[in-house]
């Protein structure tokens, strides 16, 4: 089986009396290593999915597992990275990145000393004394990311991380967590409604529709690590996703050869 | 030079207020002991210095207060980051709370002075009354007002009760309990004079009884003002705590 399967999963609401369908019919699964994006309007259930993978909002209709086991609740294993980053304000930049592995048998120093090997990963070490608000929006989320890494986890969610960010703050951070996410092996899924963002990143992705959320189709992204924006590749996977919004017109040639 | 430039204020704040006290003896036709000169006032506050009555009267009073508005402060907060983390205990409280919110301090002072009799005990119970409520409904709003982000963050990295009340809750809601607690600290020292004027045979606000059962007004009134310097510097250095804390967690001031 593989090591995230989510079959026939939903999620519904109840709001004033009526019935919402925020998640409809899910079937996924996602290999160990993968990086997947889900892409997708706002309300097609992107968000809702990632939060019922990640534990948080669980789903009230079929199951998710993750290595067999069904999810129940967060856990450290499977870390979230947020759009307004979850920082700590009243912890230094060390001390949020130190946030995680306070409850590990760890020693003051070594968990100091962890805390600042992944401040350096994402090359904020000058920064370790520094508080949240000093610190811009990119340089937050590069904290963020350290203090995911720094526990150790086996899956990063990240629900649209990079959504406050300014367009080449975000392609740089782009790049670094490619590279981080390589190194480290790590299973991500990114939450998205970037399109150019999902197909630089994934290896996958997941199109999402609303009305009710669910899964319009998932495309492989057969491009190799290092990704040129501009390139034909680029462009055809991009425009397959176009297709599957039903935003291409019919007569388009523009990409033909 | 900003400290310069306020003290250059606060100089001419206070002439004008002694000026008008000043035309105002001239002006008027009671007896000068029953409304006396700013002269007068300050020859009996020299008076009350070299005696030792000041210094003792002032030492009642701030033991009393430093009781009365720490235990308020620290069971207010206390109890508010229990309720705010259970909105739903805090739905069946709100009710009496804010039934007993509006009363004066100064309208259970009878009912103390029965229960407990003359002495330190009804000043601290009024100081106490002055500034729970307050602090208590600060400190519910601001933990029920705490972004939701934290508390998924926490429990991510598995942070439970109670290392997320001192690790997340109270710092996240600190600030807007900070400044709750600041403001309380005026309207507990306005209420200590009023306990010690019903409750007491000792303190500042006993003293104002006093002058006035000697007719001494030049003590009365010098009372009255060493009373707003000890609330004017009780609030300044709480001021540069308050400050020091939330520098210390990030906060830019």
């Amino acid at each position: 089986m593989a090591y995230i399967h989510i079959e026939n999963a939903g999620k519904t609401f109840v709001e004033n009396k009526r019935e919402f369908t925020a998640l409809e019919n899910v079937n996924l699964d996602i290999e160990k290593g993968e990086f997947i994006c889900l892409l997708g309007p706002s309300g097609c259930g992107k968000s809702t999915l990632l939060n019922a993978i990640a534990g948080f909002d669980l789903v009230n209709k079929g199951s998710i597992e993750i290595e067999g086991k069904k999810v129940s609740a967060p856990n450290t294993k499977n870390v979230t990275i947020f759009q307004n980053y979850g920082l700590l304000p009243w912890r230094t930049v060390q001390k949020n990145v130190e946030l995680g592995i306070e409850n590990s048998r760890l020693s003051r120093k070594e968990r100091k000393d962890k805390a600042y090997e992944y401040l350096k990963l994402v090359k904020l070490e000058k920064f370790a004394k520094s508080f949240p608000r000093q610190l811009s929006g990119g340089m937050k989320q590069r904290v963020a990311i350290a203090r995911a890494l720094c526990v150790d986890p086996d899956i990063i969610f990240m629900d649209e991380p990079f959504g406050a960010l300014d367009a080449i703050t975000r392609m740089k951070l782009q790049d670094d967590i490619l590279d981080i996410c390589r190194n480290q092996k790590k299973t991500i899924i990114f939450v998205t409604h970037d399109i150019e963002e999902a197909v630089y990143l994934a290896d996958r992705i997941v199109v999402m529709t609303p009305n009710p959320g669910k899964i319009k189709g998932v495309i492989k992204v057969p491009l190799h690590h290092y990704r040129d924006r501009t390139s034909g590749d680029f462009l055809q996977v991009r425009d397959k996703i176009f297709e599957l919004f039903n935003m291409k017109a019919d007569d388009n040639i523009e990409y033909s050869i | 030079m900003k400290k310069v430039i306020s003290l250059k204020y606060v100089i001419v704040s206070l002439l004008i207020l002694i000026g008008i006290w000043q035309l105002l003896f001239n002006i008027s036709s009671y007896s000068p002991a029953l409304f006396p000169s700013p002269l007068m006032a300050l020859n009996a506050l020299i008076e009350m210095i070299t005696t030792g009555v000041l210094i003792k009267s002032i030492a009642t009073s701030l033991g009393r207060f430093a009781i009365g508005y720490g235990l308020s402060v620290a069971s207010a907060v206390l109890i508010g980051l229990i309720l705010g983390s259970l909105p739903k205990v805090f739905k069946y409280v709100n009710p009496t709370l804010q039934l007993l919110r509006p009363i004066s301090p100064t309208a259970w002072m009878p009912f103390v002075v029965l229960l407990f009799g003359i002495g330190d005990v009804p000043a601290i119970v009024i100081i106490f009354i002055a500034a729970f409520f307050p602090v208590l409904l600060a400190t519910v709003s601001a933990v029920s007002r705490i972004d939701k982000v934290y508390y998924r963050v926490s429990e991510n990295f598995g942070i439970k009760q109670p290392q997320l009340m001192w690790k997340v809750i109270f710092p996240a809601a600190f600030p807007q309990i900070a400044s709750a607690i600041h403001l309380a600290l005026g309207s507990a020292w306005i209420f200590l004079v009023a306990g010690e004027m019903v409750g007491a045979t000792s303190g500042l606000g006993y003293s104002i009884i006093d002058a006035r059962n000697n007719v001494r007004a030049d003590i009365l009134l010098a009372t009255i003002f060493v009373i707003g310097i000890i609330g004017l510097i009780l609030d300044f250095a709480l001021g540069l705590i308050e400050k020091r804390i939330l520098r210390a967690w990030g906060g830019s001031v």
